[in-house]
């Protein structure tokens, strides 16, 4: 840690030590580059190679005849049950799936954050603690009950649509799982925002209050604007719990053509029989992850600095 | 002008300060001359109003749901929930598993297990997440490439995270295999296929995957934090490590408690990560208390057990996480 | 209770409903048949409805060996929306029937001679109260040793009759350098060597006394014990690198050669036909030494659920095909087992299989067709994993004797039961 720089010691450090901190600081960086590079290295690597190769040759080495057959066949060929149209068919699934769940969960944990931190009210410590307690319940537990009020949700659905002649979507999966990750995301969502909106400063708030602002006004106006950083990282966070789930996914939607991605990849890479295709496998996978990765990529580029300084002095 | 009519002057409890905890109050009694009016009652409502929804959600499906497998662990279910009690029998079996150490019962396993991975990858994950997010904090060039490259790890599942590191690991067809064809022949590391250290290996792919996200939580909290702050104190004379250790992490408190959180979440949710990466460790020995818990009730078809493990599990949370919460939390209601 | 009212709610919909809906020509099947081979084989069974004019649902969910599939299944029925049918192993089909959510095939079981023609001990699950609640697809069996031939011959052995035959082959493979036997470090695995250790060392009475009646006095006796040591024995003709490896990758270790034998269920089979090597020519299936005469099973059975009328057409039609004479040959002479009926003829079979199908006929007209317990069809399932955790142990070494490891036994089973 004391090797660490600050602009204001600019002055008073030599040039030498100055460059020595940094070449540590780089050192560093570069070291734990490779230890969470080696295992994406090796996957990529293998996705390149031909099955000869991987049985025969050594896992670090780089293809000798690279090819990309094994992308290919992950896109579009490869076989989850009897259905053989590679990953890309269970993309839509799980888009359609993610984006509204981590949306919805999004807002609503900002909206919580904003209430329990500038509207506070007796008890609201209590109310958020609870609240927090969402984060620990183990999925397996809540799976059959879920089930259940999920079923009924959906038969009482079949019953409006009958009475009424409009779908509401209940019981649909894909609303189903939507519903399921926003309950199961809360605690998170609203967790992170809390945090951060407890350390804004309330001033401007209570200035926007002065002036007349609405609830919804000084959220739309000052709190969301200002929530680039955690919003980055619950979306993050959010969209790579869901993207990822499994349980949720082959239990309430664990249909041929609703599945999401998870599910998918999971009947191509869990094969129990027959020639393990590692380079398909880690082709599919890498598919599978692209999705959240660029999410990352995108989004890191609201990790910045400085949007508070300043804004108290007004 | 209607607006300024409604109640809610804000009431300061204390002076003004940077980052100083400032309350609103919103109370009725400043419009004692007018009487509350109904706009003015629901827009005192409307925060509640609006937090409602979800708070009513986390009764219904965590509160409740843990309610139901309390109940559950009472009874005598088997395949299937069964609703009749029959008693803590499922408790007694579990709370004589704790004491078989030789040889390991599977609960004993587990619950060892969650002790020494829990701690370990929590501790682990944060201070690594510390360390990369301060260092990436320091106007480093190419910081764009980096926060990807440690981020990267957590979009894979936990499978494929799994499946991975297994390969790696496996001392014929990974590392070790690759440093002996590389010439260092003496080098082992067969951790994964033994029983007392299998469980180290899932710490390691764990940290591996996780870690990268604590550096994004860490980093999004130092970027929140006002560089005014840090300038009057290096103007005071603090040291770096000073500075960091004074003002800066007792300010990234609130970043602890939600990283500790999401781990500790993550920590739980770790059955994936074991099947994939070790298939359960020879002889069972790589069990955390998910995969006691997934085996039991669905694998076993015993319910009851399964439920009085989760119970258990839940249990040990609570006696770690409501003191941790108690303190945070209280603090900051002044 | 709560499953009542869930039936019960489904129930009347279905009713709701049936007045006025068609036919619902589609067939919704759960199983875990990911694989190119099992899928393959499944395959043609959709073709077969296809050409009735039924629609394939696929829900495939792998892993585990079914584990995550039967979850899935437990979310399914909890929510109320049942498949038409699943694939499912024994006891989890009568733990569904006590439950009161499976269908009746019975009529379609008269029609078609399913009580003559499906061996006994099948039926034992596949019927509840009377009534057909399942069609077995495939008798799979456990007791099997495949060897590399060319391997086989390097060393000169010949085909081993007792245990200690078995060892004396083992040990002259260990001196010429190869693996002797490829073994997968996994609890089912170890466990399902096991099962053929025990009817080898005890007998087939001993086995049935032990394994599925689960008398106390069997898994007490030397007998017991000695199967263990048998078992220790076998474990040191392992490669040290065994433990957590997947089955299929041991069966690959024989089919390159790397290793002699391996002792695995005639799912194994499909593997090598994968690899295109036949039977005689390039690997050898023995039954375990001791063994011969006996049958440890399990089969796959596709459990038939209480599907509202308008989808009872298609299960028949399912049922109907799945227990044809023409599917069952065709899809086990790529699944590797044998017809869960013992009318079908052999004449597709390969020599493994026919080996198979007569085995099986004569273990079912002797009574000497047992329920794996490793497999899960000679015991319910806590016994059975209780079982494969205390032989697990027993291999890595946390049970480090025999004697310890028979009381550890009949302590997990009577704490399972």
């Amino acid at each position: 840690m004391s090797a660490v720089t600050s602009p204001a010691r600019q002055a008073s450090s030599g040039v030498r030590s100055r460059t020595f901190n940094r070449i540590v600081i780089y050192g560093l960086l570069a070291l734990f580059a490779i230890f969470y590079l080696m295992p994406l290295f090796v996957m990529l690597v293998t996705s390149f190679k031909t099955m000869e190769e991987i049985q025969n040759g050594n896992m670090l080495s780089l293809p000798h005849e690279p090819t990309f057959a094994p992308w290919i066949k992950a896109w579009s060929e490869v076989c989850s049950g009897l259905t053989c149209v590679g990953m890309k068919g269970y993309f839509w699934n799980s888009i359609k799936m993610v984006v509204p769940a981590v949306l919805i969960s999004t807002l609503l944990g900002a909206l919580n954050g904003y209430v329990l931190t500038k509207w506070r009210f007796r008890g609201h410590t209590l109310v958020f603690a609870m609240m927090l307690f969402a984060c620990f319940i183990p999925f397996q537990s809540v799976l059959l009950p879920m089930a259940t009020i999920l079923g009924s949700l959906g038969r009482f659905g079949v019953t409006l649509q009958n009475a009424t002649g409009f779908n509401f979507g209940l019981g649909n999966s894909t609303v189903n799982l939507v519903f399921v990750h926003v309950v199961y995301g809360l605690g998170f969502t609203t967790l992170f925002f809390r945090n951060y909106y407890e350390a804004f400063p309330t001033e401007l708030v209570k200035a926007a209050q002065v002036d007349g602002a609405s609830f919804f006004q000084i959220f739309r106006r000052i709190m969301l604007p200002n929530s680039l950083p955690i919003i980055v990282v619950t979306v993050i966070y959010q969209f790579t719990n869901i993207w990822n789930d499994f349980l949720f996914a082959s239990a309430y939607a664990g249909s041929g053509d609703v599945m999401p991605m998870t599910v998918a990849l999971n009947n191509v890479v869990n094969t129990s029989t027959g020639v393990v295709e590692y380079n398909v496998n880690m082709a599919a996978a890498m598919i599978a992850a692209l999705p959240t990765l660029i999410v990352y990529v995108v989004a890191g580029r609201y990790f910045v600095r400085g949007l508070m300084a300043g804004a108290v002095k007004g | 002008m209607a607006r300024r009519a409604v109640s809610d002057q804000p009431v300061l409890d204390e002076p003004m300060s940077t980052v100083a905890e400032t309350q609103i109050k919103l109370t009725p009694e400043h419009d004692a001359r007018r009487g509350p009016s109904v706009r003015s009652r629901l827009q005192d409502l409307l925060p509640k109003i609006v937090l409602a929804p979800s708070f009513a959600a986390t009764i219904v499906f965590v509160y409740g749901f843990i309610l139901w497998t309390i109940y559950l662990s009472f009874t005598n279910s088997k395949t299937f929930p069964s609703y009749a009690i029959t008693g803590p029998r499922a408790y007694q079996r579990l709370w004589g598993w704790t004491f078989d150490t030789d040889p390991p019962s599977s609960w004993y396993t587990s619950i060892t297990n969650m002790g020494i991975f829990g701690f370990l990858y929590i501790a682990i994950c944060l201070m690594l997440g510390l360390f990369l997010a301060i260092l990436l904090d320091q106007k480093i060039r190419g910081e764009g490439v980096l926060r990807p490259i440690y981020l990267y790890p957590m979009a894979l599942s936990f499978i494929v995270t799994g499946v991975a590191w297994k390969w790696f690991l496996d001392p014929g067809l990974g590392l070790e295999q690759t440093l002996h064809q590389w010439g260092w022949t003496s080098f082992h590391f067969d951790w994964i296929k033994n029983k007392d250290f299998v469980i180290y290996t899932v710490v390691i792919a764990g940290v591996w995957q996780a870690s990268g996200f604590i550096m994004a939580m860490f980093l999004a909290g130092l970027r929140g934090i006002d560089g005014e702050i840090m300038k009057a104190a290096q103007i005071d004379g603090a040291s770096t490590f000073q500075l960091y250790r004074r003002i800066v992490i007792p300010l990234l408190r609130p970043v602890f408690l939600s990283a500790f959180i999401v781990l500790a979440h993550l920590a739980i949710k770790s059955y994936d990560l074991v099947v994939a990466l070790t298939s359960g460790g020879p002889g069972g020995s790589a069990w955390l208390p998910s995969n006691f818990m997934y085996e039991f009730t669905f694998k076993r078809n015993e319910m009851a057990v399964g439920s009085a493990s989760a119970v258990i599990m839940l249990m040990t949370i609570t006696a770690i996480i409501v003191p941790y919460l108690y303190s945070e939390l209280r603090e900051k209601s002044r | 209770m709560l499953r009542k009212l869930i039936i019960g709610t489904a129930l009347a919909t279905s009713f709701a409903f049936s007045a006025h809906a068609a036919d619902v020509k589609e067939v919704q099947m759960l199983h875990w048949w990911t694989s190119g081979g099992e899928a393959a084989a499944l395959n043609v069974l959709k073709q077969d409805l296809a050409k009735e004019g039924y629609a394939w649902k696929d829900v495939p969910v792998a892993g585990g060996g079914g584990d995550a599939a039967m979850t899935a299944l437990k979310a399914m029925v909890a929510a109320g929306n049942y498949p038409t049918a699943s694939q499912m192993l024994g006891y989890t089909v009568l733990d569904y029937a006590a439950a009161g959510v499976m269908g009746d095939l019975t009529e379609t079981a008269k029609k078609e001679g399913w009580d003559k023609s499906v061996p006994a001990a099948l039926q034992k699950f596949s019927v509840y109260d009377g009534k057909w609640v399942a069609a077995p697809v495939n008798v799979h069996s456990v007791n099997w040793l495949w060897i590399n031939k060319a391997v086989m011959d390097k060393i000169g052995g010949t085909e081993p009759k007792t245990f200690d035959d078995f060892v004396a082959l083992l040990d002259k493979a260990k001196a010429a350098g190869v693996i002797p036997l490829a073994l997968g470090g996994q609890n089912w695995q170890e466990a399902t060597m096991f099962d053929s250790v025990v009817l080898s060392t005890g007998g087939p009475e001993f086995y049935k006394k032990a394994m599925n009646d689960l008398d106390d006095a069997s898994l007490k006796s030397d007998t017991m014990k000695k199967s263990f040591d048998n078992l220790a024995k076998l474990v040191t003709y392992v490669d040290p690198n065994f433990s957590g490896r997947d089955w299929n990758l041991a069966t690959a270790m024989v089919i390159k050669g790397d290793a002699l034998v391996q002792v695995m269920g005639d799912w194994a089979k499909g593997e090598f036909h994968a690899a295109k090597k036949t039977p005689g020519t390039d690997f050898l299936c023995y039954r375990f030494p001791g063994t011969d005469g006996s049958v440890i099973y399990n089969s796959d059975m596709f459990g038939m659920f209480n599907v509202p009328d308008d989808r009872k057409a298609a299960q028949v039609a399912l049922a109907t095909a799945t227990l044809s004479k023409s599917f069952q040959s065709a899809f086990n002479v790529v699944k590797g087992s044998v017809p869960a009926r013992t009318d079908v003829p052999d004449t597709d079979f390969d020599a493994c299989g026919k080996k198979g199908i007569a085995d099986l006929k004569k273990a079912n007209e002797g009574g000497t067709l047992f329920g794996s317990l490793a497999q899960g069809y000679g015991a319910p399932p806590a016994v059975a994993n209780a079982y494969k955790d205390v032989v697990s142990k027993f291999v890595h070494g946390q049970i480090k004797t025999s004697d310890e490891a028979v009381t550890e036994l009949v302590k997990a089973i009577d704490d399972a039961k």
